[in-house]
């Protein structure tokens, strides 16, 4: 076999192989740019994980949370370590990748960097389920499947309502922000009707937080994306496609319908499974993908996996930020996305009046 | 050569039937070029012919296949398709851009072979878009952005080409830039080109085969020189002409009998008197 690389253009490096014989050749293109963000945000994601699981009321030395985490430690740090502070930064890790991969998902079909699972009702389904599970009075168990089949739930009337001979994603945007004000307007009619606990909680949950996650939730989380990741960065080559519009994607041979819809069955599952896990937390798909597109200079298949590392990092350094800013008292970590994604969104806003198109 | 055919073709939209009962023959290796006043169902027929429209009844044949029942894929390998007014991803460059024409010829282990390269260094070096592959193409002027997606159709590299439109909101010199291109295209590469346009007379310097349709019907069809003349005109377009030789191509030239701004003069010389001479 003989394998090759080269770099014919300052970003690109691409592989060949060429098997024996017959076998067909294997290619691909690396884009450098994408790579080091890649390996830029995995090393903060490293250095977030050893503060988040090193820091707190009980400080761990980085030496010794590695000696624990290889089963070298005593039990006293093995139960802070692997029981309470793992958990929370692995769900951290893994919902942060969900919400972005959602996002950047939905925001390159529909062409618009203004478009989130948040905007187009999945979120607020899950939130409907979950903030009845709670103020009705549910037994609690039902809260994580129960915001799980809202979020489905919303994404496939959203789905219906919008669906005519085709899906076109203009409508599917318009006919998501109808139903998320819809269904806002169900949440709020519970807050109003519930009892003052019942309601603190339901907003704590709506505001969204990875505290008191378990391994249940890491596994639940780490296999789902372990099958819904490589979906969606297989579904890349569609995606570049489909966003030359449906004319051109259909001419170069594009399966548009089954495309589009593979697509949105893996941008809703990834966002509902987060929803599920941490609750609706802010801005996070929303301002990911524009940090990872705006670092790797690509809004191509490569803005996925740059995405998904660039809301890992986001949502475990707000929870550490989180965590510490008020201390002792301890904030949601959707109030410190909120805070940092809502100046981001005017930033975008007024960036985009000022050259006069959409971001 | 590529062989491109529709029989009996009806496309409709929302019921609505646009293109009625439609035969035609696309010459390969030629210039076709569709005409006809706003609304006759010349681009619903080019949309027809490239299968991004469904027929309601009809055929349309690739190769003397039913288009409709090839892989896409397979279609896109052998019939590329421009329409009108694409809008590419913010912040693409042009390498990029004309790179996802390679699309049908990819696959998961294919990604980016050196044909691949190859077909897109082609691409621009044909459309004379060399020098731009690093530069975003929101940034490009109109005749360079259309040359960038005309790059695309080439990298796909098809034996048929069906452009819609492609010289709409360009001014006249590169409008003439766009058409010179694809003429060279069809001469030196031999693709067949089918082209709808809005102009009559760029339809008759550029074509070989000129099909005028009228409210989705084929109204005459052949090389312009035989079937472009003032009956023609005011059948299919509603208009009284002169037509002419080009005095540059010798092709039918289409002279509207309006009276333009010579009603002026004519005004002054009806309210002068006669016998004032």
């Amino acid at each position: 076999m003989t394998a090759t690389a080269h770099r014919r253009h300052s970003r690109r490096v691409t592989l060949r192989a060429r098997g024996r014989g017959r076998a067909p050749e294997l290619s691909a293109r690396l884009d450098l740019r994408v790579l080091a963000v890649l390996a830029g945000a995995a090393a903060g994601i490293l250095a977030a994980f050893v503060v988040g699981v090193g820091h707190g009321d009980f400080p761990i030395p980085p030496a010794e949370v590695l000696a624990t985490l290889v089963g070298q430690g005593t039990a006293e740090h093995e139960f802070i370590v692997l029981e309470l502070r793992l958990p929370r930064v692995l769900v951290a890790i893994l919902v942060g990748a969900a919400f972005a991969l959602s996002g950047a998902i939905f925001q390159s079909l529909a062409q618009n960097p203004l478009v989130a699972p948040d905007i187009i009702g999945v979120n607020a389904g899950a939130a409907l389920v979950a903030v009845s599970v709670i103020v009705l009075g549910f037994p609690l168990g039902l809260l994580a499947p129960g915001a799980f089949l809202g979020a489905l739930g919303a994404a496939v009337l959203v789905y219906a309502l919008s669906y005519r001979r085709g899906l076109s994603t203009y409508r599917l945007v318009l006919v998501g922000i109808a139903v998320n004000a819809a269904i806002g307007a169900g949440i709020s009619y519970l807050l109003t009707r519930g009892e003052i606990n019942d309601v603190q909680r339901a907003t704590v949950w709506l505001i969204g937080s990875v505290y008191a996650s378990d391994w249940g939730d890491v596994r639940l989380l780490g296999l789902a994306l372990l099958a819904l990741v490589p979906a969606a960065v297989a579904l890349g080559r569609h995606l570049e496609a489909l966003q030359l519009g449906d004319d051109v994607a259909r001419a170069i041979g594009a399966p548009v319908e089954r495309a589009r819809l593979a697509l949105v069955v893996v941008g809703v599952a990834l966002a509902a499974l987060a929803v599920a896990v941490a609750g609706p937390i802010g801005f996070v798909a929303f301002i990911a993908p524009h940090i990872a597109r705006r670092l790797a200079g690509t809004s191509g298949a490569g803005a996925l996996p740059t995405s998904i590392a660039i809301g890992a990092l986001l949502v475990l350094a707000a929870d550490i930020i989180a965590q510490r800013a008020l201390a002792p008292t301890a904030l949601p970590v959707g109030i410190v996305t909120t805070l940092l994604g809502a100046p981001y969104f005017l930033y975008l806003l007024q960036r985009a009046n000022r050259l006069g198109r959409a971001v | 050569m590529a062989e491109l055919r529709a029989e009996g073709l009806t496309l409709a939209y929302d019921g609505t039937p646009i293109v009625h009962g439609l035969s035609l023959e696309v010459p390969p290796g030629r210039i076709t070029a569709l005409v006809g006043p706003n609304a006759c169902g010349k681009s619903t027929l080019l949309r027809g012919l490239a299968r991004l429209l469904r027929p309601r009844d009809g055929m349309v044949h690739l190769d003397g296949q039913a288009i409709q029942r090839l892989p896409t894929k397979q279609v896109a390998q052998r019939l590329g398709l421009l329409p009108q007014a694409p809008i590419a991803p913010e912040g693409i460059t042009v390498a990029d851009l004309v790179g996802r024409g390679r699309y049908p010829h990819q696959s998961w282990l294919r990604q980016w072979s050196r044909e691949d390269e190859e077909a897109v260094e082609r691409a621009l070096r044909a459309t004379r878009t060399e020098e731009l592959r690093d530069r975003p193409v929101d940034e490009l002027s109109g005749g360079q952005r259309q040359r960038v997606w005309i790059a695309l159709a080439l990298a796909q590299e098809t034996g048929i080409m069906l452009l819609d439109e492609p010289t709409t909101y360009l001014d006249l010199a590169h409008q003439v830039e766009v058409l010179e291109l694809l003429a060279e295209l069809n001469h030196a590469q031999g693709r067949t080109i089918v082209i709808v346009l809005h102009d009559l007379n760029q339809a008759c310097r550029y074509a070989d085969h000129l099909v005028a349709l009228r409210a989705g019907r084929i109204h005459a069809e052949g090389p312009p020189a035989e079937v472009v003349d003032a009956g023609l005109v005011r059948e299919v377009f509603g208009l009284e002409c002169r037509v002419i030789d080009d005095p540059v191509t010798g092709t039918p030239l289409c002279l509207p009998l309006a009276a333009g701004r010579r009603r002026r003069n004519d005004r002054v010389a009806a309210t002068t008197p006669r016998g004032a001479e």
